[in-house]
């Protein structure tokens, strides 16, 4: 008898054997190491731990390398380590006007206290490859140090809101921020769980919705009040010293983007921001981020809320790529059951169709 | 098929860096008590804080973590999907709860003490004390009349359900029959419509009155419903339209049943089909007698 393609252990076995022989490639090729990945791929590592939800850049580079090299798959093995890990207790706010400052720019000023801080950055490179690269070297030049990042850094959005031109965020409470790792989002969302969701979103899809809030859909009104990248430094305090600890530093990129707003009743006309930040250096993260955040505003702006990212369902719902990817993938599972139910229903369907199509008095060619 | 895989030998387990059955116990404690609001609400959908899972969404996340808030070391465990303990599917989960929970797996419906399943439910009647887990994709009914879940829990607090209903009326009048072959939504306790998980409506009548506790996951969209054991469940119909149970007229070539549900297998390529149970076990057990 025909036996039907059945999935055992030993397919199953031999499949994984086969995907790690893959991962390894040419074994005349030296292997790569995770350190080597976190050094040198250091950006794949940072979107890793930003849609992985864990800031260890050693573990990003880990699943990375196991991954061989998909970085949503990456971002789902970090996650589910994650998960396993206890939460004892919530950091304090991170200060970012502290930061360690390698990067650090405006669009709306030419120049401002601290002045503009390039920082290693694709910006202004021509995109010509550089075969140089492909031929193993010496290191690079060492660059010349500004001492600029030394200097205090005022925000941008702090300036404004000192004229009055924009508007503050009310102030935090002491209360527990909510955690969207261990609470299904509610709907309407309030902000700090909207920009979490945000925060290790997919970076394409928030790319995607902030692009189309700059064509029309939205109506925004973009600027880059400010964008920083640098070192924080990450304090806790401990319900029995009562005091805050510095428990390490780490790299982080926010964006403010200002925005126009018309203004209300109740409110003048003055600028509003949109918040980016992303773990790492995740400079495009950070500034698709603030706008889309600034579009999920609509609604409590008493704005015409039309466009996709203005939609808080639609976005938060379909912005994390380790459920998209899961329930997208889920489709290569076998659905013979439903398949078959569903051929019974057409079957039947079609023979009332034909019954019923033969029953019918046959029309005349003239009427 | 064997049918017991007995516990690994104490001190013998692959993974004792994991908790027992993966999950920390302050998790399991969140979803055991969504688990118990679920039952006392039946067919009402609990939001739950559910967690990533070292396997992905969509394949059978929500199952998954409620079994492991449910299953204990003296459990039996038997997973299914499509019917089938074989697939690669079940295996694997089957395989993920032998390695962080050592607990005993079995093929056979009768020996499991709690039973994971996607799409089906078995044919042997379920016992008192037997807990049926399903993996849920989308547990929201009404998501393809009304996708907002703010607007969907409106309707299910008013029990308003005319939106299932003129889409069954419209189906009844344009084609003489329900449109959904699977997951074809059901009343529980006369209150909240449920969707049963995409089970062919075949499976359906498998749900009311149940002796067996059913416990429903959707581990991406974050909600655990239930139907206690004894809980009136209708299918959605109307009374000159009652719901109609469908399965492929034929009888399995293994076993010979003309009431199991069979999955049609392309034979050649000239057209032949042959029919066979999607319950392996039952197909197996009516095989032996």
């Amino acid at each position: 008898m025909y036996v039907a393609v059945k999935g055992g252990d030993a397919a199953i076995s031999a499949a994984h054997g086969w995907l790690a022989q893959r991962r390894r490639g040419d074994e005349s090729l030296p292997e790569l190491s995770p350190a080597q990945i976190e050094e040198q791929l250091g950006l794949a590592v940072d979107r890793v731990i930003a849609e992985g939800s864990c800031h260890d850049r050693a573990l990003a580079a880990l699943a990375i390398k196991q991954a061989r090299g998909d970085l949503i798959e990456a971002a789902f093995l970090l996650r589910a380590y994650r998960n396993t890990l206890s939460r004892f207790a919530a950091c304090e706010p991170i200060d970012t006007g502290a930061m360690r400052v390698q990067r650090r720019i405006s669009a709306t000023y030419k120049d401002l206290p601290g002045g503009q801080v390039l920082g290693p950055t694709f910006d202004y490179t021509h995109r010509l490859l550089d075969f140089a690269l492909a031929a193993e070297g010496l290191p690079p030049a060492e660059p010349e140090e500004a001492d600029a990042a030394e200097a205090t850094m005022p925000r941008v959005t702090e300036l404004l809101a000192r004229e009055g031109l924009m508007s503050r965020d009310a102030p935090g409470t002491d209360e527990a921020p909510p955690d969207l790792t261990r609470e299904p989002l509610p709907f309407p969302t309030p902000r700090p769980l909207r920009l979490q969701s945000l925060a290790r979103g997919d970076e394409g899809f928030l790319l995607g919705l902030g692009y189309s809030t700059q064509r029309g859909y939205g109506n925004a009104h973009p600027f880059v009040a400010e964008l920083r990248m640098g070192e924080v430094e990450v304090m806790l305090a401990p319900a029995e010293l009562g005091f805050a600890v510095s428990i390490g530093d780490i790299a982080v990129t926010e964006c403010q983007m200002v925005n126009q707003f018309a203004g209300s009743a109740a409110s003048p006309p003055q600028f509003t921001r949109g918040y980016g930040l992303a773990m790492g250096h995740g400079e495009r993260r950070a500034m698709a981020m603030a706008l889309v955040d600034r579009a999920l505003m609509a609604q409590e702006m008493g704005e015409e809320a039309t466009a996709p990212a203005q939609d808080a369902e639609f976005v938060l719902l379909h912005a994390d790529n380790v459920e998209a990817t899961g329930f997208v993938e889920h489709l290569k599972l076998p659905h013979h059951v439903d398949f078959q139910s569903e051929l019974e229903k057409l079957r039947s369907i079609r023979a009332r169709w034909q019954a019923d199509r033969d029953a019918a008095p046959i029309q005349e060619a003239a009427e | 098929m064997n049918a017991i895989t007995p516990r690994n030998a104490p001190g013998n387990t692959p993974e004792h860096a994991y908790n027992f059955a993966y999950l920390d116990e302050a998790t399991k404690r969140m979803i055991r008590r969504a688990i118990l609001k679920a039952i006392a609400i039946p067919g009402h959908q609990i939001p739950f804080g559910a967690r990533e899972m070292p396997l992905p969404y969509g394949w059978g996340t929500g199952g998954i973590q409620v079994t492991a808030a449910i299953l204990g070391p003296r459990d039996v465990l038997k997973v299914i999907d499509q019917g089938a303990d074989d697939t690669t599917n079940a295996v694997s989960i089957r395989r993920f709860f032998a390695r962080v929970a050592n607990v005993e797996t079995t093929t056979r419906t009768a020996e499991a003490t709690i039973i994971q399943t996607r799409h089906r439910i078995p044919e042997r009647p379920l016992t008192e004390g037997q807990v049926m887990v399903f993996q849920v994709p989308m547990p929201e009914p009404l998501f393809r009349l009304e996708p907002r879940l703010a607007e969907t829990r409106r309707l299910h607090a008013l029990g308003d359900y005319s939106l299932a209903q003129v889409r069954l009326y419209e189906d009844i009048a344009r084609q003489g029959e329900s449109g959904s072959a699977y997951n074809h939504p059901v009343m529980v306790g006369g209150r909240y419509l449920m969707s049963p998980s995409p089970i062919p409506g075949f499976d359906n009548p498998k749900l009311h009155n149940s002796p067996a506790l059913m416990l429903f996951g959707a581990g991406r969209e974050k909600k655990i419903y239930a139907v206690p054991p004894y809980t009136e469940v209708r299918s959605l119909d109307f009374e000159d339209h009652p719901f109609k149970p469908m399965r492929a007229p034929q009888c399995c070539s293994a076993c010979g049943s003309a009431t199991s549900y069979l999955d049609e297998i392309v034979a050649d390529d000239q057209g032949g089909r042959i029919f066979v149970c999607s319950d392996t076990d039952h197909c197996a057990e009516t095989q032996g007698q």
